[in-house]
Protein backbone atom coordinates (compact mmCIF):
# COMPACT_ATOMS: atom_id res chain seq x y z
CA UNK A 1 0.00 0.00 0.00
CA UNK A 2 1.39 3.40 -0.89
CA UNK A 3 1.08 6.72 0.86
CA UNK A 4 -0.78 9.77 -0.32
CA UNK A 5 1.15 12.98 -0.64
CA UNK A 6 -0.05 16.12 -2.39
CA UNK A 7 1.59 16.78 -5.72
CA UNK A 8 3.01 20.09 -6.81
CA UNK A 9 0.04 20.53 -9.11
CA UNK A 10 -1.95 23.62 -8.26
CA UNK A 11 -4.87 22.65 -6.06
CA UNK A 12 -8.09 23.68 -7.81
CA UNK A 13 -10.19 26.01 -5.70
CA UNK A 14 -13.95 26.49 -5.82
CA UNK A 15 -14.72 29.78 -7.54
CA UNK A 16 -17.53 31.88 -6.14
CA UNK A 17 -19.18 32.35 -9.54
CA UNK A 18 -19.22 28.57 -10.16
CA UNK A 19 -20.83 27.95 -6.78
CA UNK A 20 -23.38 30.69 -7.51
CA UNK A 21 -24.27 29.10 -10.87
CA UNK A 22 -24.90 25.72 -9.22
CA UNK A 23 -27.01 27.31 -6.50
CA UNK A 24 -29.11 29.05 -9.16
CA UNK A 25 -29.49 25.76 -11.06
CA UNK A 26 -30.56 24.07 -7.81
CA UNK A 27 -33.08 26.82 -7.05
CA UNK A 28 -34.52 26.76 -10.59
CA UNK A 29 -34.82 22.94 -10.71
CA UNK A 30 -36.43 22.87 -7.28
CA UNK A 31 -38.95 25.57 -8.32
CA UNK A 32 -39.72 23.64 -11.55
CA UNK A 33 -40.35 20.41 -9.59
CA UNK A 34 -42.38 22.34 -7.05
CA UNK A 35 -42.33 19.62 -4.39
CA UNK A 36 -40.07 20.18 -1.37
CA UNK A 37 -40.17 16.51 -0.49
CA UNK A 38 -38.34 15.65 -3.73
CA UNK A 39 -35.94 18.56 -3.96
CA UNK A 40 -35.89 21.33 -1.43
CA UNK A 41 -34.68 24.77 -2.58
CA UNK A 42 -31.44 26.28 -1.21
CA UNK A 43 -33.44 29.15 0.25
CA UNK A 44 -35.63 26.70 2.20
CA UNK A 45 -32.52 24.86 3.43
CA UNK A 46 -30.98 28.06 4.75
CA UNK A 47 -34.28 29.05 6.35
CA UNK A 48 -34.50 25.66 8.09
CA UNK A 49 -30.89 25.85 9.18
CA UNK A 50 -31.51 29.26 10.75
CA UNK A 51 -34.39 27.72 12.69
CA UNK A 52 -32.27 24.77 13.80
CA UNK A 53 -29.37 26.87 15.12
CA UNK A 54 -31.77 28.49 17.56
CA UNK A 55 -32.53 25.17 19.25
CA UNK A 56 -30.55 23.54 22.05
CA UNK A 57 -30.83 20.13 20.35
CA UNK A 58 -28.88 21.43 17.37
CA UNK A 59 -25.87 22.47 19.47
CA UNK A 60 -26.08 19.37 21.63
CA UNK A 61 -26.11 17.11 18.54
CA UNK A 62 -23.28 19.07 16.97
CA UNK A 63 -21.14 18.85 20.12
CA UNK A 64 -21.78 15.12 20.65
CA UNK A 65 -20.95 14.17 17.06
CA UNK A 66 -17.96 16.52 16.88
CA UNK A 67 -16.39 15.31 20.12
CA UNK A 68 -16.82 11.62 19.27
CA UNK A 69 -15.47 11.95 15.74
CA UNK A 70 -12.63 14.14 17.01
CA UNK A 71 -11.78 11.50 19.63
CA UNK A 72 -11.75 8.81 16.93
CA UNK A 73 -9.59 10.95 14.69
CA UNK A 74 -7.07 11.73 17.43
CA UNK A 75 -6.88 8.09 18.55
CA UNK A 76 -6.38 6.94 14.95
CA UNK A 77 -3.78 9.62 14.36
CA UNK A 78 -1.78 8.89 17.52
CA UNK A 79 -1.85 5.11 17.08
CA UNK A 80 -1.03 5.53 13.36
CA UNK A 81 2.01 7.69 14.09
CA UNK A 82 3.33 5.48 16.91
CA UNK A 83 2.88 2.21 15.03
CA UNK A 84 4.30 3.72 11.83
CA UNK A 85 7.44 4.70 13.74
CA UNK A 86 7.70 1.17 15.13
CA UNK A 87 7.02 -0.40 11.69
CA UNK A 88 9.65 1.76 10.02
CA UNK A 89 12.25 0.47 12.48
CA UNK A 90 11.07 -3.14 12.90
CA UNK A 91 10.10 -4.91 9.68
CA UNK A 92 8.19 -7.60 11.59
CA UNK A 93 5.75 -5.02 12.98
CA UNK A 94 5.13 -3.75 9.46
CA UNK A 95 4.56 -7.30 8.22
CA UNK A 96 2.21 -8.01 11.11
CA UNK A 97 0.14 -4.88 10.58
CA UNK A 98 -0.04 -4.97 6.78
CA UNK A 99 -2.90 -7.55 6.53
CA UNK A 100 -4.90 -5.55 9.11
CA UNK A 101 -4.30 -2.28 7.26
CA UNK A 102 -5.21 -3.80 3.88
CA UNK A 103 -8.36 -5.38 5.33
CA UNK A 104 -9.55 -2.16 6.94
CA UNK A 105 -8.91 -0.28 3.69
CA UNK A 106 -10.83 -2.71 1.52
CA UNK A 107 -13.85 -3.59 3.68
CA UNK A 108 -16.84 -1.29 3.05
CA UNK A 109 -17.44 1.07 5.95
CA UNK A 110 -21.09 -0.10 6.30
CA UNK A 111 -19.90 -3.67 6.97
CA UNK A 112 -17.54 -2.39 9.62
CA UNK A 113 -20.23 -0.32 11.27
CA UNK A 114 -22.61 -3.28 11.57
CA UNK A 115 -19.83 -5.55 12.79
CA UNK A 116 -18.54 -3.08 15.38
CA UNK A 117 -22.09 -2.36 16.54
CA UNK A 118 -22.23 -5.97 17.77
CA UNK A 119 -19.27 -5.32 20.08
CA UNK A 120 -19.64 -1.72 21.24
CA UNK A 121 -22.48 0.54 22.34
CA UNK A 122 -23.97 2.95 19.74
CA UNK A 123 -22.50 5.88 21.74
CA UNK A 124 -18.96 4.69 21.07
CA UNK A 125 -19.55 3.48 17.53
CA UNK A 126 -18.54 6.67 15.72
CA UNK A 127 -15.33 6.86 17.81
CA UNK A 128 -14.29 3.35 16.76
CA UNK A 129 -15.30 3.77 13.12
CA UNK A 130 -13.47 7.11 12.78
CA UNK A 131 -10.41 5.54 14.41
CA UNK A 132 -10.53 2.59 11.99
CA UNK A 133 -10.80 4.86 8.96
CA UNK A 134 -8.06 7.25 10.10
CA UNK A 135 -5.51 4.72 11.31
CA UNK A 136 -4.54 3.06 7.97
CA UNK A 137 -4.16 6.38 6.17
CA UNK A 138 -1.96 7.97 8.84
CA UNK A 139 -0.02 4.75 9.44
CA UNK A 140 0.81 4.24 5.76
CA UNK A 141 1.73 7.86 5.11
CA UNK A 142 3.93 8.31 8.17
CA UNK A 143 5.64 4.94 7.67
CA UNK A 144 6.43 5.82 4.05
CA UNK A 145 7.59 9.27 5.16
CA UNK A 146 10.03 7.73 7.62
CA UNK A 147 11.26 5.26 5.01
CA UNK A 148 11.82 7.93 2.41
CA UNK A 149 13.92 10.09 4.71
CA UNK A 150 17.15 11.32 3.13
CA UNK A 151 19.87 8.89 4.22
CA UNK A 152 22.50 11.49 3.47
CA UNK A 153 21.11 13.81 6.12
CA UNK A 154 20.93 10.90 8.57
CA UNK A 155 24.62 10.17 7.88
CA UNK A 156 25.44 13.84 8.36
CA UNK A 157 23.66 13.83 11.72
CA UNK A 158 25.58 10.69 12.75
CA UNK A 159 28.93 12.16 11.79
CA UNK A 160 28.38 15.45 13.59
CA UNK A 161 26.90 13.55 16.56
CA UNK A 162 23.81 15.79 16.58
CA UNK A 163 21.72 15.04 19.73
CA UNK A 164 18.69 12.84 19.06
CA UNK A 165 16.22 15.51 20.19
CA UNK A 166 17.67 17.94 17.63
CA UNK A 167 17.62 15.25 14.93
CA UNK A 168 13.93 14.54 15.51
CA UNK A 169 13.03 18.19 15.65
CA UNK A 170 15.09 19.67 12.83
CA UNK A 171 15.96 16.81 10.50
CA UNK A 172 13.37 14.04 10.74
CA UNK A 173 10.21 16.03 11.47
CA UNK A 174 10.49 18.28 8.42
CA UNK A 175 10.88 15.26 6.15
CA UNK A 176 7.99 13.29 7.66
CA UNK A 177 5.53 16.15 8.19
CA UNK A 178 4.53 16.57 4.51
CA UNK A 179 3.51 12.89 4.52
CA UNK A 180 1.69 13.32 7.83
CA UNK A 181 -0.08 16.44 6.58
CA UNK A 182 -1.22 14.73 3.37
CA UNK A 183 -2.47 11.79 5.45
CA UNK A 184 -4.40 14.12 7.77
CA UNK A 185 -6.06 15.89 4.83
CA UNK A 186 -7.42 12.59 3.56
CA UNK A 187 -8.21 11.17 7.00
CA UNK A 188 -10.15 14.25 8.14
CA UNK A 189 -12.60 13.90 5.26
CA UNK A 190 -12.89 10.15 5.81
CA UNK A 191 -13.51 10.36 9.55
CA UNK A 192 -16.45 12.74 9.12
CA UNK A 193 -18.09 10.68 6.39
CA UNK A 194 -17.65 7.39 8.22
CA UNK A 195 -18.42 8.82 11.67
CA UNK A 196 -21.75 10.25 10.59
CA UNK A 197 -22.58 7.04 8.67
CA UNK A 198 -21.91 5.13 11.91
CA UNK A 199 -24.30 7.42 13.77
CA UNK A 200 -27.02 6.96 11.15
CA UNK A 201 -26.78 3.19 11.57
CA UNK A 202 -26.07 3.04 15.32
CA UNK A 203 -28.47 5.87 16.22
CA UNK A 204 -26.85 7.19 19.41
CA UNK A 205 -29.03 9.85 21.03
CA UNK A 206 -28.56 13.57 20.30
CA UNK A 207 -26.19 13.26 17.36
CA UNK A 208 -26.14 14.57 13.82
CA UNK A 209 -26.59 11.01 12.58
CA UNK A 210 -29.79 10.58 14.59
CA UNK A 211 -31.17 13.83 13.19
CA UNK A 212 -30.33 12.72 9.64
CA UNK A 213 -32.07 9.40 10.27
CA UNK A 214 -35.18 11.11 11.61
CA UNK A 215 -35.23 13.44 8.61
CA UNK A 216 -35.18 10.37 6.36
CA UNK A 217 -37.91 8.56 8.32
CA UNK A 218 -40.27 11.55 8.28
CA UNK A 219 -39.33 12.52 4.70
CA UNK A 220 -38.22 15.87 6.07
CA UNK A 221 -36.07 16.95 3.14
CA UNK A 222 -35.26 20.47 4.43
CA UNK A 223 -33.87 18.93 7.64
CA UNK A 224 -31.90 16.36 5.66
CA UNK A 225 -30.26 19.06 3.53
CA UNK A 226 -29.73 21.39 6.50
CA UNK A 227 -27.94 18.72 8.54
CA UNK A 228 -25.90 17.70 5.51
CA UNK A 229 -24.84 21.31 5.09
CA UNK A 230 -23.82 21.39 8.75
CA UNK A 231 -21.65 18.29 8.26
CA UNK A 232 -19.95 19.79 5.20
CA UNK A 233 -19.27 23.11 6.92
CA UNK A 234 -17.97 21.61 10.17
CA UNK A 235 -15.80 19.08 8.33
CA UNK A 236 -14.24 21.77 6.10
CA UNK A 237 -13.70 24.15 9.02
CA UNK A 238 -12.16 21.44 11.17
CA UNK A 239 -9.88 20.32 8.33
CA UNK A 240 -8.67 23.88 7.70
CA UNK A 241 -8.14 24.50 11.42
CA UNK A 242 -6.24 21.26 11.94
CA UNK A 243 -3.98 21.78 8.91
CA UNK A 244 -3.33 25.35 10.06
CA UNK A 245 -2.33 23.93 13.47
CA UNK A 246 0.09 21.51 11.78
CA UNK A 247 1.67 24.30 9.70
CA UNK A 248 1.96 26.49 12.78
CA UNK A 249 3.55 23.58 14.66
CA UNK A 250 6.09 23.05 11.88
CA UNK A 251 7.13 26.70 11.98
CA UNK A 252 7.52 26.61 15.77
CA UNK A 253 9.42 23.34 15.70
CA UNK A 254 11.93 24.55 13.14
CA UNK A 255 12.60 27.83 14.88
CA UNK A 256 15.82 27.55 16.87
CA UNK A 257 16.02 29.57 20.02
CA UNK B 1 50.69 10.61 16.58
CA UNK B 2 49.52 9.91 13.08
CA UNK B 3 46.67 8.35 11.15
CA UNK B 4 47.69 5.04 9.62
CA UNK B 5 45.90 3.61 6.63
CA UNK B 6 47.20 0.20 5.65
CA UNK B 7 46.20 -2.10 2.80
CA UNK B 8 42.74 -0.65 2.34
CA UNK B 9 40.54 -2.50 -0.14
CA UNK B 10 37.07 -1.74 -1.41
CA UNK B 11 35.07 -3.06 -4.35
CA UNK B 12 31.55 -2.45 -5.63
CA UNK B 13 30.66 -5.68 -7.38
CA UNK B 14 33.45 -6.41 -9.83
CA UNK B 15 34.70 -2.84 -9.76
CA UNK B 16 37.69 -2.47 -7.51
CA UNK B 17 37.77 1.08 -6.14
CA UNK B 18 40.59 0.79 -3.60
CA UNK B 19 43.28 -1.80 -4.00
CA UNK B 20 45.74 -2.08 -1.16
CA UNK B 21 45.78 1.67 -0.47
CA UNK B 22 48.18 2.72 2.28
CA UNK B 23 49.17 6.10 3.65
CA UNK B 24 50.23 7.87 6.82
CA UNK B 25 48.53 11.20 7.54
CA UNK B 26 50.06 13.69 9.97
CA UNK B 27 47.97 14.77 12.97
CA UNK B 28 47.43 18.52 13.27
CA UNK B 29 48.34 19.08 9.62
CA UNK B 30 46.50 19.29 6.30
CA UNK B 31 46.72 16.30 4.00
CA UNK B 32 45.29 16.51 0.50
CA UNK B 33 44.43 13.40 -1.46
CA UNK B 34 44.42 14.18 -5.14
CA UNK B 35 43.27 12.23 -8.13
CA UNK B 36 40.94 12.21 -11.14
CA UNK B 37 37.19 11.79 -10.77
CA UNK B 38 36.19 8.19 -10.10
CA UNK B 39 39.54 7.10 -8.65
CA UNK B 40 38.04 6.36 -5.22
CA UNK B 41 38.80 9.56 -3.30
CA UNK B 42 35.30 9.92 -1.90
CA UNK B 43 35.11 6.23 -1.03
CA UNK B 44 38.40 6.54 0.85
CA UNK B 45 37.10 9.59 2.71
CA UNK B 46 33.85 7.81 3.58
CA UNK B 47 35.81 4.88 5.01
CA UNK B 48 37.94 7.28 7.06
CA UNK B 49 34.77 9.02 8.27
CA UNK B 50 33.39 5.65 9.35
CA UNK B 51 30.40 5.86 7.00
CA UNK B 52 31.47 2.88 4.94
CA UNK B 53 33.25 -0.38 5.72
CA UNK B 54 36.34 -1.42 3.84
CA UNK B 55 36.56 -4.93 2.43
CA UNK B 56 40.03 -5.26 3.84
CA UNK B 57 42.86 -3.31 5.47
CA UNK B 58 43.02 -1.11 8.57
CA UNK B 59 42.59 2.48 9.61
CA UNK B 60 44.07 3.59 12.93
CA UNK B 61 44.17 6.88 14.79
CA UNK B 62 40.93 8.56 13.64
CA UNK B 63 39.56 10.70 16.51
CA UNK B 64 35.96 10.21 17.67
CA UNK B 65 34.90 13.83 17.20
CA UNK B 66 34.59 14.37 13.47
CA UNK B 67 33.52 17.18 11.21
CA UNK B 68 33.06 17.19 7.46
CA UNK B 69 32.18 18.94 4.24
CA UNK B 70 30.49 16.22 2.21
CA UNK B 71 30.62 15.83 -1.54
CA UNK B 72 27.01 17.09 -1.56
CA UNK B 73 26.27 19.95 0.83
CA UNK B 74 23.90 17.91 3.02
CA UNK B 75 22.21 20.96 4.49
CA UNK B 76 18.65 20.89 5.82
CA UNK B 77 16.90 22.78 3.03
CA UNK B 78 14.09 24.22 5.11
CA UNK B 79 16.43 25.65 7.75
CA UNK B 80 18.48 28.85 7.53
CA UNK B 81 22.27 28.77 7.22
CA UNK B 82 22.52 29.95 10.83
CA UNK B 83 20.24 27.16 12.11
CA UNK B 84 22.05 24.56 10.00
CA UNK B 85 25.28 25.61 11.68
CA UNK B 86 23.84 25.81 15.18
CA UNK B 87 22.45 22.33 14.76
CA UNK B 88 25.96 20.86 14.84
CA UNK B 89 27.36 23.22 17.46
CA UNK B 90 24.54 24.43 19.74
CA UNK B 91 27.00 25.62 22.39
CA UNK B 92 29.00 27.88 20.07
CA UNK B 93 28.24 31.58 20.51
CA UNK B 94 25.96 33.27 17.99
CA UNK B 95 28.56 36.05 17.57
CA UNK B 96 31.19 33.56 16.48
CA UNK B 97 28.84 31.98 13.95
CA UNK B 98 27.78 35.37 12.63
CA UNK B 99 31.41 36.39 12.26
CA UNK B 100 31.95 33.33 10.06
CA UNK B 101 28.81 34.06 8.05
CA UNK B 102 30.05 37.60 7.50
CA UNK B 103 33.49 36.42 6.34
CA UNK B 104 32.01 33.98 3.85
CA UNK B 105 29.48 36.52 2.52
CA UNK B 106 26.39 34.87 3.97
CA UNK B 107 25.53 37.35 6.71
CA UNK B 108 22.83 39.20 4.76
CA UNK B 109 20.92 36.01 4.02
CA UNK B 110 21.76 34.00 7.15
CA UNK B 111 18.11 33.72 8.21
CA UNK B 112 16.82 32.63 4.81
CA UNK B 113 16.17 28.92 4.23
CA UNK B 114 19.16 27.44 2.41
CA UNK B 115 16.89 26.06 -0.32
CA UNK B 116 16.82 29.65 -1.59
CA UNK B 117 20.63 29.77 -1.82
CA UNK B 118 22.75 29.39 -4.94
CA UNK B 119 25.12 26.41 -5.24
CA UNK B 120 28.10 28.49 -4.15
CA UNK B 121 26.28 29.90 -1.13
CA UNK B 122 25.26 26.42 -0.04
CA UNK B 123 28.84 25.25 -0.37
CA UNK B 124 30.09 28.10 1.82
CA UNK B 125 27.40 27.34 4.41
CA UNK B 126 28.48 23.68 4.42
CA UNK B 127 32.14 24.71 4.87
CA UNK B 128 31.29 27.06 7.73
CA UNK B 129 29.19 24.36 9.43
CA UNK B 130 32.15 21.98 9.31
CA UNK B 131 34.49 24.65 10.70
CA UNK B 132 32.15 25.59 13.53
CA UNK B 133 31.56 21.98 14.59
CA UNK B 134 33.86 20.97 17.37
CA UNK B 135 35.64 18.13 15.57
CA UNK B 136 39.17 16.94 16.19
CA UNK B 137 39.47 15.96 12.54
CA UNK B 138 38.03 17.74 9.54
CA UNK B 139 37.18 15.85 6.35
CA UNK B 140 36.78 17.95 3.23
CA UNK B 141 35.41 16.52 -0.01
CA UNK B 142 36.01 19.07 -2.77
CA UNK B 143 35.31 21.96 -0.36
CA UNK B 144 35.80 24.71 -2.94
CA UNK B 145 33.59 23.11 -5.60
CA UNK B 146 31.27 25.57 -7.34
CA UNK B 147 32.91 28.72 -5.94
CA UNK B 148 34.21 31.55 -8.13
CA UNK B 149 37.91 32.47 -7.94
CA UNK B 150 37.47 35.25 -5.40
CA UNK B 151 35.27 33.16 -3.11
CA UNK B 152 37.63 30.21 -3.45
CA UNK B 153 40.45 32.34 -2.06
CA UNK B 154 38.36 33.77 0.75
CA UNK B 155 36.93 30.36 1.73
CA UNK B 156 40.28 28.55 1.52
CA UNK B 157 41.90 31.32 3.59
CA UNK B 158 39.18 30.99 6.22
CA UNK B 159 39.60 27.20 6.32
CA UNK B 160 43.34 27.67 6.88
CA UNK B 161 42.77 30.05 9.79
CA UNK B 162 39.94 28.13 11.49
CA UNK B 163 41.45 24.67 11.00
CA UNK B 164 44.94 25.61 12.15
CA UNK B 165 46.34 22.93 14.42
CA UNK B 166 43.59 20.48 13.48
CA UNK B 167 43.94 17.36 11.38
CA UNK B 168 42.48 18.07 7.96
CA UNK B 169 41.97 15.42 5.29
CA UNK B 170 40.89 16.90 1.99
CA UNK B 171 40.14 15.17 -1.29
CA UNK B 172 40.15 17.11 -4.55
CA UNK B 173 40.90 16.73 -8.22
CA UNK B 174 41.98 20.35 -8.54
CA UNK B 175 45.66 21.23 -7.93
CA UNK B 176 44.71 24.87 -7.35
CA UNK B 177 42.67 23.83 -4.29
CA UNK B 178 45.75 22.17 -2.79
CA UNK B 179 47.76 25.39 -3.12
CA UNK B 180 44.93 27.50 -1.75
CA UNK B 181 44.47 25.23 1.26
CA UNK B 182 48.24 25.16 1.95
CA UNK B 183 48.46 21.39 2.16
CA UNK B 184 51.30 19.96 4.25
CA UNK B 185 51.09 16.62 2.48
CA UNK B 186 49.78 15.60 -0.94
CA UNK B 187 48.87 12.01 -1.79
CA UNK B 188 48.24 11.16 -5.41
CA UNK B 189 45.61 8.54 -6.27
CA UNK B 190 45.27 7.06 -9.73
CA UNK B 191 42.23 5.84 -11.61
CA UNK B 192 41.78 2.07 -11.52
CA UNK B 193 40.29 0.29 -14.55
Amino acid sequence: MTSTISSNRKKSKIKLWAAAVWLIVWQVVSMRIGQEILLVSPVAVIRRLLELVQTAVFWQSLACSFLRILAGFLLGMISGVLLAAAAAVFLRIDELLEPFVQTVKSIPVASFIILVLIWVSPENLSVIISLLMVFPVIYTNVRDGIRSMDRKLTEMAELFAIPISYRIRYIYASQILPFFRAGCTLALGLCWKSGIAAEVIGLPENTIGENLYNAKIYLNTPDLFAWTLVIVVISVLFERFFLWLIDLGVKRVERMG
Amino acid sequence: MEIRISGLQKSYGDHKVLDNFSAVLPVGKTACIMGPSGCGKTTLLRILMGLEKADGGRVEGIPDKKSAVFQEDRLCDNLSAKTNIRLVCPKRSVDEIEEGLRTLGLYECMDQPVREYSGGMRRRAAVLRALCADGDILFLDEPLKGLDDEMKEITAGYIRIRAEGKTVVCVTHDREDIDLLGADQVIQMNYRK
